[in-house]
């Protein structure tokens, strides 16, 4: 398969189940709503070693949040329920909890509750005291600027990590200015992130290494500078592979991510210097989702 | 189905309990058995169908007509349906309910929503004194569910409260919120001398600044709490002066106290 000159890999991204919770970070402004939410989603690319993979889902209108003040809503995802807990609560403890005027709120009601503010009350030393409204609990924990409004807990659902695709270029210029575009693309859509800086990847891994105690290590078959020695994926002239990393609440939401990156890759074209996509998987043994690329630009060929 | 209606025949000389006559108690009871049910007045036990003319099949929807100050312990334990009473009751309206919705067009007596647990009461007219307050020797008085009371509460309304919402539009007497244990409190008229005495933690909201704050409150200064907009928002499905509230957040000035009882409860002025 062919799109605007570039080649759809026939392969599938491999994903996993993850758990995944979204919350509502609210203040004064834009500016402090997004410190804070920045601050919360920082260091969290991978599980690997960050224990969460996080990021900023989209911007929240007064109209849109509980304290009718402009907010950010943020996703969160981590390998287990109990890692997902740990993680919320060090990241609101430490980002939101910290940041002037700021508020933090249950961005979603489904699934199992787990802590938001339930715990980090007791900073408030005492001081705390708590408001049930509309059924809901609300914490206020007296801070140096008045007090820090959190609410008890937030839900926590199934949802997939992982979810992928490599962008091969001739040049490095190339593959980035497509890999922005996607995610430029990307970031419009609800109940997706893409946690790695900028939303792109470029040290995409492989399980395993030859050395012991590393879980991962460089995906050599897709690295330029050592092509001549390793078993190579690379087209004769490539001379750059990004990736771009998805996780998503639901398969849906990430193949529709991975859709209309994939577009917006494929609209630069091969004349841009795009070569190829293709997508990071296993052998297809290790995660239970599998996106497979041709299928998911079938539909958009067919337009 | 009609709503399953009980007139008052004639003014009863004795107060008569109406704790049996809620939705719960009623399910599944045919006329005949309703109209047999004995109700305590005084010493005596009298068959519902002497004091009340009743009408209607919906046990779950309970209308009393013409009632009056002689009828106590309206909806006591009710854990669901509706009551809608037409008139005036007496003493321990929705003592201890734990759901449903009553509403009272007219007055009510003392021990309003006393030991409530859950669901919302609306009382139309004013109501006596300890209004969501705890028996004398409880623990506890109202834990959970929401009173709106249109005109004014007696003394001591919110005594010894644990959980819930207590919104007065008109005024309430002295010793509003006394030994308070949580919850919110809201008094959009004026309140009688030392509010919050005893309070522990909770809160107050007021319009203005009381007569006499106990002197074991302190005052924290003016500021601006953004959960109250929530909390006010909360209240606009209850409609009249509650849903006319101010939605812009402004400065508060907290008192905090009792300090000779832990001292975490609040009054806030200015709602």
């Amino acid at each position: 398969m062919k799109i605007n000159g570039v080649e759809i890999e026939d392969t599938f991204a491999e994903a996993f189940g993850m758990r995944a919770t979204r919350v509502i970070i609210t203040a004064v402004n834009l500016k402090w709503a997004m410190h804070a939410a920045e601050a919360a989603t920082g260091f969290a690319t991978s599980v690997i070693a960050c224990g969460a993979e996080a990021g900023i889902e989209r911007t929240l209108k007064k109209t849109e949040t509980p304290d009718g003040r402009v907010g950010v809503s943020i996703l969160l995802f981590s390998a287990s329920s109990k890692e997902l807990a740990k993680q919320l609560e060090r990241r609101i403890g430490q980002c939101v909890l910290t940041s002037p005027t700021s508020a933090a709120f249950a961005g979603m009601d489904e699934g199992d509750p787990i802590p938001l503010g339930k715990n980090l009350r007791y900073f408030g030393d005492g001081y705390q005291s708590s408001k049930l409204i509309d059924g809901k609990r609300y914490w206020r924990i007296p801070v140096m600027d008045g007090e820090f409004l959190c609410q008890e807990t937030t839900g926590m659902v199934r949802a997939i990590g992982g979810g992928n695709f490599l962008v091969l270029a001739k040049t490095q210029t190339a593959a980035l200015a497509a890999c922005e575009a996607a995610i430029i693309a990307m970031r419009k859509l609800p109940n997706v992130i893409m946690p790695f800086p900028g939303g792109i990847v470029r040290s995409g891994s492989k399980v395993g290494s030859k050395y012991p105690t590393l879980f991962a290590s460089s995906n050599d078959a897709y690295c330029p500078t050592i092509r001549g020695i390793t078993k190579t994926e690379l087209l004769p002239d490539t001379s750059c592979v990004l990736e771009i990393v998805i996780d998503g609440l639901t398969e849906a939401d990430i193949r529709l991510a991975m859709r209309v990156g994939m577009q917006a890759v494929c609209k630069l074209g091969a004349k841009r210097g795009i070569q190829k996509i293709t997508a990071g998987n296993y052998g297809g043994k290790l995660g239970q989702f599998h996106f497979k690329l041709r299928d998911i630009m079938k539909a958009e060929k067919q337009k | 189905m009609t709503a399953l209606t009980f007139a008052l025949k004639e003014i009863p000389r004795q107060r008569i309990d109406l704790s049996p006559l809620t939705p719960d108690k009623l399910a599944g009871k045919s006329r005949k058995e309703i109209e047999l049910i004995t109700l305590q007045s005084g010493t005596r036990k009298i068959p519902a169908a002497e004091i009340f003319r009743i009408k209607g099949d919906d046990a779950a929807n309970i209308i009393f007509t013409d009632a009056c100050d002689k009828l106590d312990r309206i909806g006591a334990d009710m854990t669901g349906g509706r009551i809608r009473i037409e008139g005036d009751t007496g003493a321990y309206l929705a003592f201890h309910t734990n759901g449903g919705e009553i509403i009272l067009s007219g007055n009510a007596g003392a021990f309003v929503a006393s030991g409530m647990k859950k669901g919302i009461i609306e009382v139309r007219g004013n109501v006596g004194d300890f209004l969501a307050a705890a028996l004398p020797g409880d623990q506890r008085g109202m834990s959970g569910g929401t009173v709106i009371v249109r005109g004014n509460a007696g003394d001591r309304a919110g005594d010894h409260m644990r959980r819930g919402t207590l919104l007065i539009e008109g005024s309430a007497g002295d010793y509003c919120a006394t030994r308070m244990t949580a919850g919110t409190i809201a008094v959009l008229g004026k309140v009688g001398i030392l509010p919050g005495f005893a309070m522990k933690r909770g809160t107050l909201l007021l319009r203005k600044m009381p007569e006499r704050l106990p002197a074991t409150f302190n005052d924290c200064g003016a500021h601006t709490f953004s959960f109250l907009p929530m909390l006010t928002q909360s209240w606009q499905i209850h409609g009249g002066k509650l849903a006319r509230l101010p939605k812009a957040k402004s400065p508060m000035q907290r008192y905090m106290g009792d300090l000779a009882n832990n001292g975490k409860g609040e009054i806030l002025i200015g709602i």
